[in-house]
């Protein structure tokens, strides 16, 4: 007796199903258990379509500029909006006429967007003066470019080839200068090659203090070494090695025999072991004449 | 014969490409059912010799990853009646056990239980040349072997040889190296129906399979479930199906004869169809839920219900006791047995100094069986359950899968075979580049 719910798959043509696989499906169960298979069709044929897809979109040209010009559109849209949009240049950290020069050689073209400034060049361009030892960049909140400047110090004064030019600590240029009287407080220094040696003139300056009142500046000779030039043209010629050494070896000697106080025209200091002075020839004849001998001839040097 | 030997051949080149893959499926093509299942051999055969682990009969190397039954269809005694049936039957279990291992399986190794299987003994003598025996020795001897007519239409299944025997000591397992001067040797042939393996064949042909190795049913039940020692001592297996009985005989791990029954579990579940005016299916639910071969006195009050859908009352609502039920199937089952007894008897199987008998295969499980068979056959009776091996679900444990075990153990380990063995150089044809290549490794 069945139960009137029963239900049973309905016989087709009065037959009971066939549960034989027919010869396709066999196949095709056989032909998806195929390992090469089912690697070509889970992998290869969404692959083929989606390449098949790609190739028929970017076959035109005009389409593929068109996608390319949407894409630029939607760039350009994004970085026109005003939060990126630099409204204002603030230089700050130095004079008023550094300001200006700065602003001046940046040259920006206000507003712009943040996107479109090249802040590496903008940097290497306010670092191009030589009176900026560094420039720091930043777009602050607001749209302001603020540009951050570290002023050159000049320490010297140096009389070169170029005319009168002021130097920091390092060496570099900073300003040029039109007459010397314009810096009196800074020390002088001449020659060739002076700039590039400059922490030794500094050094030879900071321990030449005790006479400094004396003290007119320093030639660098033959870009090796330096001489000292004191008022009355006394000049102290200093080695190429250590040179500070041989200043307070001069400060020794003058403080015990008020060397640089006598008419001498120069003292050799080059020799450590054996320095030598050159008398003024009036001091030299008196000397002579103390001593007995004929005045020398040459005295008109 | 060079035919049979070129085609078994091919099946063993077959099977070793199938064992390179590494997947293979094996088919019992039943008369009640027909089972597949998938083996996947991991390669372990050549590594198992050197670590000293014994052979394990060839387990280790194989698991089973699919499995599958189903009803068998077209099949009758064993045979393929009904091609295209048969060849549905196939695909569904094939499809099905393939779907379990989610492996495409390609190679197929098959066994079938009727075909009227003969056995017979070959004896073979070889001269030595030059006392020592060699590869090519023991091809002659194989092939010195007198090959009696086996009749027209009809192919060799099994051709294993079974004994060697060199001058006067006999139970050589493998002669080669050894000293003497007369090489003898015993060959158990076992011929089959040419047109059923035919039809088998191109059933599996159909089914795009390749078959990579064929088997009596008989000889691969045996293998499952005769232990060890059974099989060295002496032993029958008779493998009760639904449409044959196959009978083995295995002595010193060789099966030195086969025969088969045709009749089975089938003609029990018809006789039943016939006396009780049931349809088939009723009765071979009857038959295995309420069956039996001894009748109590308890049977006499336990009725069994028959149902039907005629629309007739009485005839629907019919009962039968158990007894009644017994009465039906035990003459049948009697029946089958005094045929085995009949067969193993024609073989000599008095004569073997074990006398056991293993009854397996899907009839053997009737209730009361083994009391009812060591009546019939003899003292030495017992229940056979196929050997366990790994991966098997425990619904294909029963004894109704004992050619399908068996089969497993066979493609994993089979036996050395006739063709397995090289042809003499005289067999290979007169201007073979192979003949030539073979004189000069042997007189070089």
């Amino acid at each position: 007796m069945q139960s009137l719910g029963r239900t049973r798959p309905p016989p087709v043509n009065g037959l009971r199903r066939d549960p034989a696989p027919s010869r396709w499906q066999y196949r095709m169960q056989r032909l998806w258990l195929t390992p090469l298979f089912r690697v070509v069709c889970r992998l290869g044929v969404p692959l083929t379509v989606v390449a098949l897809i790609a190739t028929g979109v970017l076959y035109s040209d005009a389409r593929r500029a068109a996608i390319v010009q949407s894409f630029v559109d939607l760039r350009t849209k994004f970085e026109q909006r005003p939060e990126f949009r630099v409204g204002l240049l603030s230089v700050e950290g130095a004079s008023r006429d550094l300001t200006d020069a700065v602003r001046a050689k940046l040259a920006l073209k206000l507003p712009q967007s943040s996107f479109d400034l090249d802040m590496t060049e903008l940097r290497a361009r306010a670092e191009a003066l030589d009176a900026v030892a560094s420039a720091e960049l930043r777009v602050r909140s607001g749209g302001v470019l603020q540009v951050i400047l570290t002023e050159r110090v000049p320490v010297v004064v140096w009389r070169g080839a170029n005319g009168l030019q002021l130097l920091d600590a390092t060496g570099h240029r900073v300003a040029g200068l039109s007459a010397r009287a314009d810096r009196a407080d800074l020390p002088l220094v001449a020659g060739e090659g002076a700039d590039a040696a400059m922490p030794e003139a500094l050094a030879i300056f900071d321990t030449a203090r005790p006479i400094s009142d004396r003290v007119r500046g320093l030639v660098r000779v033959g870009a090796r070494r330096w001489d000292l030039i004191l008022d009355r043209d006394q000049r102290i010629m200093l080695p190429s090695v250590n040179p500070v050494a041989a200043v307070e070896r001069l400060l020794e000697l003058s403080a015990a025999d008020k060397l640089l106080e006598r008419d001498i025209l120069s003292i050799d200091l080059r020799n450590q072991d054996r320095p030598a002075i050159r008398l003024a020839p009036f001091a030299m004849n008196e000397v002579r004449r103390a001593q007995g001998l004929a005045p020398t001839t040459e005295s008109g040097l | 014969m060079t035919d049979l030997y070129q085609s078994q051949r091919a099946m063993r080149h077959m099977r070793r490409a199938a064992m390179q893959r590494g997947v293979v499926a094996i088919l019992d093509v039943g008369t009640s059912k027909i089972a597949c299942l998938v083996l996947r051999f991991d390669g372990l055969e050549d590594e198992r010799d050197q670590d000293g682990v014994g052979p394990m009969a060839g387990q280790s190397s194989f698991r089973v990853i699919g499995a599958a039954t189903t009803r068998s269809r077209g099949v009758r005694f064993g045979e393929i009646a009904v091609m295209n049936e048969t060849e549905r039957a196939i695909r569904t279990a094939v499809q099905a056990a393939q779907k379990m291992a989610n492996v495409r399986v390609d190679h197929v190794i098959a066994c079938f239980s009727g075909a009227e299987p003969r056995s017979y003994g070959l004896a073979g003598e070889w001269e030595l040349q030059d006392s020592v025996v060699t590869e090519q020795d023991v091809a002659r001897v194989l092939a010195a072997c007198d090959v009696p007519d086996f009749g027209e239409g009809r192919e060799i299944l099994h051709a294993q040889p079974v004994n060697f025997a060199l001058d006067h000591r006999s139970g050589l397992g493998d002669p080669r190296g050894q000293i003497g001067n007369r090489l003898a040797c015993d060959l158990h042939m076992l011929s089959v129906d040419a047109s059923v393996v035919q039809n088998l064949l191109y059933c599996i042909k159909r089914c795009d399979l390749e078959l990579a190795g064929i088997a009596s049913s008989a000889y691969v039940s045996g293998i499952s479930s005769l232990v060890e020692d059974e099989q060295e001592l002496g032993a029958a297996c008779v493998d009760m199906g639904g449409g044959a009985t196959g009978i083995s005989i295995f002595m010193k791990k060789h099966m030195i004869y086969a025969d088969s029954v045709r009749m089975g579990g089938d003609h029990v579940s018809s006789d039943i169809s016939k006396g009780l005016q049931v349809p088939l299916v009723v009765a071979e639910r009857i038959k295995t839920k309420h069956g039996g071969v001894h009748a109590t006195g308890m049977d006499d009050r336990e009725m069994i219900e028959m149902g039907g859908d005629s629309g007739d009352w009485e005839k629907d609502r019919r009962q039968i006791s158990r007894t009644e039920l017994i009465g039906i199937m035990r003459p049948r089952v009697e029946e089958i047995l005094e045929e085995v007894r009949a067969r193993l008897d024609a073989a000599g199987f008095d004569s073997l100094p074990s006398q056991q008998i293993v009854l397996t295969g899907g009839a053997s499980q009737i209730p009361g069986l083994d009391g009812l068979a060591s009546r019939i056959l003899g003292q030495r009776v017992r229940m056979g359950r196929p050997l366990r091996v790994q991966g098997l679900p425990q619904a294909a444990t029963g004894p109704a899968f004992s050619s399908a075990v068996g089969l497993c153990l066979f493609a994993a380990h089979p036996q050395d075979e006739w063709w397995d063995f090289d042809i003499p150089t005289e067999r290979y044809p007169a201007r073979s580049l192979k003949r030539a290549f073979r004189w000069f490794k042997d007189n070089w």
